[in-house]
């Protein structure tokens, strides 16, 4: 199994019947595959759409319905459309039940960065920070590390997303939560030890007493 | 309401000015609207809008042609040419939080002087703004959002102009509506009055001054 599909399966496990959950670009996008069969669950794409459905067939797709990354996407039954600022009342109105974002830098803390590296990149930060501030629960997919480089770090040096921190972060090697403001780890990957995951970590994890096995 | 020519709404907006443009990677952008203000080779535009889309599309057609001088969007990472011009100074950037930019918009549009949120608390976005604590949680004091146009891109008008939106195109539209001195609205298809039921209309036809009328 690939990394992506890893973090994507076990994500998927945090769904429930009846969420609204908004989903980024990459990674999270491929969550909405997992859902578990005869689960109902709202997808939200913040450019105004709930029951945001997979891509239709070839040559089937409306200009006018598209996911927030510009891409045709389908509808499902009982979908409703509305404009930005009700999109965005629901996220930061605590009508959102989950958000699933990647992250550039996730601290020690739970602090994320994911929408800039200065003077390199600055795409904006989209929904970004509206989401991390607003959902009810934040959960970051992302690779455990970048080029080599630990992405969980023991303090973000590129600018926040927001000051409220994440709730759980999921990569290919782990899972890790804040309780308490401190990175612990509450799972590993089939085949991965904890002394794996510490060295591609910077930060001080906390290693739960009951660290499970990722049922992926 | 009035309808007019596509070439003289374009010619209606001054080089300088400040224009709302709906469109969420250029869906539910004017077109035509873009284009013809390209092709009057418009300057010196502060154009407020979600995003600066693709190269080629919607407002990316702006960017590129060199209309714009200002820009205050959440999003320019899908449009390489804006960030091109941004690091090389040609173009000014200010970057706001998505949801932020709409309320600004919405307040600009509604008679509020401004909103107060959480979004950029405790980020970089937080620097230069008021800071407000009502029951013990931090918001940040943002600013109304007017422009001198709204470019709106609608599904239906009818006659009188009333509008209706189609799927994810309405996003920034009906918004910017409410938010700007003149409305200029290009319709994809005008319909008889009645069309649009009184219930499905989603920005009333007195807050609409002009329809691009076809060819």
């Amino acid at each position: 199994m690939d990394a992506q599909t890893i973090i994507a399966k076990r994500i998927a496990q945090e769904l429930r019947d009846g969420m609204l959950v908004n989903l980024g670009i990459g990674i999270p996008t491929l969550v909405s595959k997992f859902v578990p069969a005869g689960m109902n669950v709202y997808f939200q794409s913040e450019n105004g759409l709930i029951g945001t459905g997979v891509p239709p067939a070839e040559g089937m797709h409306h200009p006018l319905l598209t996911d927030a990354g510009g891409k045709p996407v389908s509808a499902l039954p009982g979908a409703c459309t509305f404009d930005s600022a009700m999109s965005f009342g629901l996220i930061r109105g605590g009508h959102l039940d989950m958000t699933v974002l990647g992250a550039l830098q996730v601290d020690a803390a739970g602090h994320l960065a994911n929408w800039m590296i200065p003077g390199k990149m600055v795409p904006g930060m989209g929904g970004a920070m509206d989401l991390v501030t607003g959902a009810r629960r934040v959960v970051v997919a992302m690779q455990h590390t970048a080029k080599g480089q630990p992405k969980i770090v023991k303090q973000c040096s590129l600018p926040l997303t927001s000051a409220r921190v994440v709730d759980l972060v999921v990569t290919e090697l782990a899972v890790i939560g804040f309780p308490g403001g401190r990175a612990t780890l509450l799972e590993i990957a089939p085949g991965v030890t904890v002394k794996q995951v510490r060295e591609a970590t910077e930060a001080e994890l906390e290693v739960s007493e009951r660290v499970s096995t990722m049922a992926v | 309401m009035k309808t007019i020519l596509l070439a003289d709404a374009a010619a209606m907006i001054p080089d300088g000015a400040t224009v709302m443009i709906g469109g969420f990677m250029g869906v539910g952008t004017p077109e035509r609207l873009v284009a013809e203000l390209v092709r009057q080779g418009r300057r010196n535009l502060t154009v407020i809008a979600n995003d600066t889309a693709l190269p080629g599309i919607g407002i990316g057609k702006l960017i590129s042609a060199g209309a714009v001088k200002k820009t205050i969007a959440s999003h320019i990472g899908l449009n390489p040419e804006t960030q091109k011009k941004m690091l090389a100074g040609e173009l000014e950037v200010d970057l706001v939080p998505q949801g932020t930019l709409i309320e600004r918009i919405r307040a600009g549009g509604f008679g509020l002087g401004g909103v107060l949120t959480p979004t950029g608390v405790g980020t970089v976005v937080e620097k230069g703004k008021q800071r407000i604590e009502l029951a013990g949680k931090p918001y940040l004091l943002e600013t109304a959002l007017r422009a001198d146009f709204a470019l709106v891109d609608a599904f239906l008008a009818d006659y009188i102009g009333n509008l209706y939106y189609a799927l994810t195109a309405r996003n920034f539209n009906p918004v910017m509506a409410m938010a700007a001195d003149t409305v200029i609205v290009e319709a994809e298809n005008i319909v008889p009055v009645g069309v649009i039921a009184p219930d499905h209309v989603i920005t009333p036809a007195p807050v609409v001054d002009y329809i691009i009328s076809h060819a």
